[in-house]
């Protein structure tokens, strides 16, 4: 091989760099997920809660456009209950998500995502948040 | 196996047949069944109030005092958590100007005193053609089948060519996060964030659960609201009756709030 002084080591260096989220997580703690604190008084959620666990970033985008695009409002889910499509007046509810801190945000943080939502949304029980 | 063009497209145009009445045919003995059955459905809720095209009446001859203009301004203001930001980088969803400056066409030197002096309560147009959706280029302003001219939020980039477009100043400008600057946030309508444009939806969200605008409901019968497409209706009663005036007619863009005179 032509220049194997250079070559290897430059290999051995790219695949440090290449694998570095691998071998610099290693011996950490495995990814938990957090504890939510769910609706004492609400049984049921807008769908299964699987399904919102997986789709409900989906749901509420669809909510928005439908709501303002589309002037729809009223939302009947796979059991035939009804909802207001409205993030603050039915997710974020007395009666549901009331604290966004003990819900939204406890997986929101744990997987570094920053939804714009609250930049103009207002958390009810909060006021301002 | 060989085959020739002849018994190629004797299968194909047999396949393509059977594939359209196929589906033709599910359609007709079980309308829908091909969809995904059982989905959730989304719809408007039954107390909405609807129209062909929305359109409101200021009654000049009620607004005597200056309580009357502020009891709207307010109620518009508070309900959509409009801030009050003193100076040139203010947000207005509703205000007051005088005749000169509402009506710049129809100003001259003889106009009766009772106009000249009195403020005109001023809002969006929701015009029939309106410069700032043509403007737009992400869609974030848009005119609904009704009339009413939207703003979605979550799409304004804060570019305003809408500000530029609009010839009557109904649009404002958030330089500022609004939210230190609104006294009580009402946390059921969202306020909007730095860098985006705004203005007066005839509380589209009001009507879509059978309320009318809230500067209306506040008005005591100062402003009328209702469908001008129908004969029938109160708006179309009062244009009939009184004289009225639109804003700049002239521009072609078919202003829907006029001024009973």
């Amino acid at each position: 091989m032509y220049n194997a002084g250079k070559i290897i080591p430059g290999l051995v260096i790219f695949l440090g760099l290449v694998t570095f989220p691998f071998w610099s997580n290693l011996g950490r703690a495995a990814f938990e997920a957090p504890e939510l604190v769910f609706p004492e008084t609400e049984e049921e959620c807008v769908e299964s809660g699987d399904w919102m666990r997986a789709n409900h970033m989906i749901l509420l985008d669809d909510w928005r456009d439908l709501a303002v695009r589309d002037n729809l409002r009223l939302y009947s889910s796979e059991t035939g209950k009804r909802f207001d499509m409205s993030l603050t007046k039915t997710c974020l509810s007395s009666q549901c998500h009331a604290n966004k801190d003990t819900f939204c945000d406890r997986c929101h943080d744990a997987l570094a995502i920053a939804p714009h939502c609250w930049d103009c949304h207002v958390v009810p029980s909060i006021g301002e948040e | 196996m060989a085959i020739n063009r002849r018994t190629f497209l004797k299968a194909a145009g047999l396949t393509t047949l059977a594939g359209v009445a196929g589906h033709a045919a599910m359609e007709l003995l079980a309308p829908g069944a091909l969809e995904a059955s059982g989905a959730p459905k989304v719809g408007e809720y039954p107390e909405a109030l609807t129209a062909k095209r929305w359109a409101m009446l200021i009654d000049t001859e009620k607004f005597t005092t200056a309580q009357v203009y502020q009891k709207c301004i307010d109620a518009c203001h508070i309900l959509h958590n409009v801030p009050h930001i003193p100076g040139d980088q203010e947000i207005k969803w509703l205000w007051t100007d005088s005749f000169k400056h509402v009506f710049p066409d129809q100003q001259h030197a003889l106009v009766p005193d009772r106009i000249k002096n009195q403020p005109f309560l001023v809002l969006c147009n929701h015009c029939d053609n309106p410069p700032c959706v043509r403007v737009c280029p992400t869609k974030a302003t848009f005119k609904r089948d009704d009339g009413i001219v939207m703003m979605d939020m979550h799409r304004c980039i804060g570019c305003r060519y809408c500000m530029a477009g609009c010839p009557y100043g109904a649009r404002s400008f958030n330089f500022w996060d609004p939210r230190p600057f609104i006294e009580n946030i009402d946390p059921y309508y969202p306020t909007r964030m730095k860098g985006v444009v705004e203005k007066c939806t005839f509380c589209e969200d009001r009507l879509a659960k059978g309320q009318l605008p809230a500067c209306v409901e506040a008005s005591e019968g100062a402003l009328i609201f209702g469908d001008l497409a129908n004969e029938d209706s109160e708006v179309r009663r009062v244009l009939r009756e009184r004289y009225s005036l639109r804003r700049k007619p002239s521009l072609g863009t078919t202003p829907h709030v006029f001024y009973l005179i």
